[in-house]
């Protein structure tokens, strides 16, 4: 088994094909996309492949130490051309192809006109441990 | 003094001062709640060997703890509201097992402020079936059939409000607490007329901090219209230049935007209103809140477009 990260971007990747903010779809079509993610995690956690799903708030700090006995520097928000991360899912599965699938699977959640929004998806192996036998 | 009951003893303990909150939240649900390790880590979505860690680490700050004074109760409350407060994950349902150790506080010590918090905890617990739709989504409460609610519970919290409590107990001056149980996004029903000159103007007089006050503008909206829920959220804004921080966290009130955004809505204007249900979504804490701001954008703006 092998882990994978399906990142999803509020900013950074590239344009979805149906790509209309979700404050202009009609409510019944936000119900279908939240059902729609509910319903996919859902069935990954039936077949076992499902470890994590988190989604992030939009505005975040930049952080770094200053030096002994300071505070730490902040600065922010985010500038607008920053790659923003909006979320992610954590999959633990047998392939990369079936890391890929399920990413496609993902993408294809219904936005504006019921129609799958296309969204751009990144997926991430994890770096494992060593393994204990190497042949 | 008088002997104190072993089992308050181990609610003193497990909420001293000493500890930080979230030490004190979980040594009290595993050391006089009797969850395991594993339970408690699950319900606050942590490893289990982290919160084995904070486990460890609260037993060891109160070893040195003597018991020759009674402990203070209030920290006990505190506690037991943070556990409420927190929410609902893993398999065990931290509202229940607040109200759980709440009930049996009450029955190892009379004092009106462990009824006033156990009547606190029932009314909101006897709402709370009503307050989101099988799918999770958030109802507001205009939608809301009095059949969604525990009815079980009620009697109970109607008669723990009754017992007698001091003017700075959790029963009269709580503000309604700025979580997923009150949103201001779904306001309090719609009362008959008279309601306008006692409720929202005693809350404000108990506690006058900013949540209480915007609070007070959602119920002042609904008692004299929308123009007169907006001047008292002006008044919020104008009072003083921290008014619209969050007494404990430097950051904006929470809801703020949605409960303007709602008197907007009623008061007929639609663009506004969307425009800052919008921004609202983009601010919530959570998805439930997140999602259901996003559909009130989006109802309004499909209501614009026809």
């Amino acid at each position: 088994m092998a882990k994978y990260l399906l990142l999803k971007h509020y900013r950074g990747a590239p344009a979805p094909a149906n790509d209309v903010p979700m404050d202009q779809w009609t409510p019944q079509e936000i119900s279908a996309h939240v059902q729609y993610m509910q319903d996919f995690a859902a069935r990954l956690e039936g077949t076992g492949e499902f470890v994590d799903g988190q989604a992030l708030a939009p505005e975040g700090t930049w952080v770094r130490y200053d030096g002994e006995g300071r505070p730490p520097v902040t600065d922010g928000p985010f500038a607008e051309t920053k790659d923003l991360i909006a979320g992610w899912m954590v999959i633990d599965v047998d392939s990369y192809e079936r890391a890929v699938e399920l990413a496609g699977e993902l993408s294809a959640a219904p936005g504006a006109g019921g129609k799958p929004i296309h969204e751009w998806l990144e997926v991430r192996p994890f770096l494992t441990a060593p393994p204990t036998v190497t042949e | 003094m008088p002997a104190v009951d072993d089992t308050l003893q181990l609610y003193f303990l497990c909420a001293h001062p000493s500890l930080t909150p979230s030490s004190a939240v979980a040594l009290t649900l595993r050391a006089v709640g009797g969850l395991t390790t594993r339970q408690i880590a699950q319900a606050y979505l942590v490893p289990e060997a982290t919160m084995a860690q904070r486990i460890s680490r609260a037993k060891r700050t109160v070893s040195g703890v003597r018991f020759d004074r009674p402990g203070d109760v209030a920290t006990v409350l505190r506690v037991l509201y943070l556990v409420f407060n927190e929410g609902y994950s893993g398999d065990v349902d931290l509202a229940a097992e607040a109200i759980r150790l709440t009930r049996r506080l009450a029955a190892v010590i009379d004092h009106p402020e462990v009824a006033g918090l156990l009547a606190l905890m029932l009314l909101h617990h006897a709402r709370r079936a009503a307050r989101t739709a099988p799918d999770g989504s958030l109802v507001r409460s205009p939608s809301r059939t009095a059949a969604g609610g525990t009815p079980s519970r009620s009697p109970r919290a109607s008669r723990s409000c009754r017992r007698p409590s001091p003017a700075t107990g959790w029963a009269s001056s709580r503000p309604r607490p700025p979580s997923r149980h009150s949103t201001p996004t779904r306001p309090p029903p719609r009362r008959p007329t008279g309601c306008r000159s006692s409720r929202p103007t005693s809350s404000r007089d108990l506690t006058d901090s900013p949540v209480v006050r915007l609070n007070r503008a959602v119920a002042v909206g609904e008692a004299d219209g929308p123009r007169a829920g907006l001047a008292a959220l002006a008044a919020l804004d104008g009072s003083s230049p921290s008014s619209r921080l969050h007494p404990d966290r430097e950051s904006p009130v929470p809801r703020h935007t949605a409960v303007a955004a709602y008197l907007h809505e009623r008061d007929g204007d639609l663009a506004t209103a969307a425009r800052l249900y919008a921004e609202a979504a983009r601010k919530a804490p959570n998805l439930a809140e997140r999602d259901h701001l996003t559909r009130q954008a989006a109802r309004l703006n499909a209501r614009r477009r026809r």
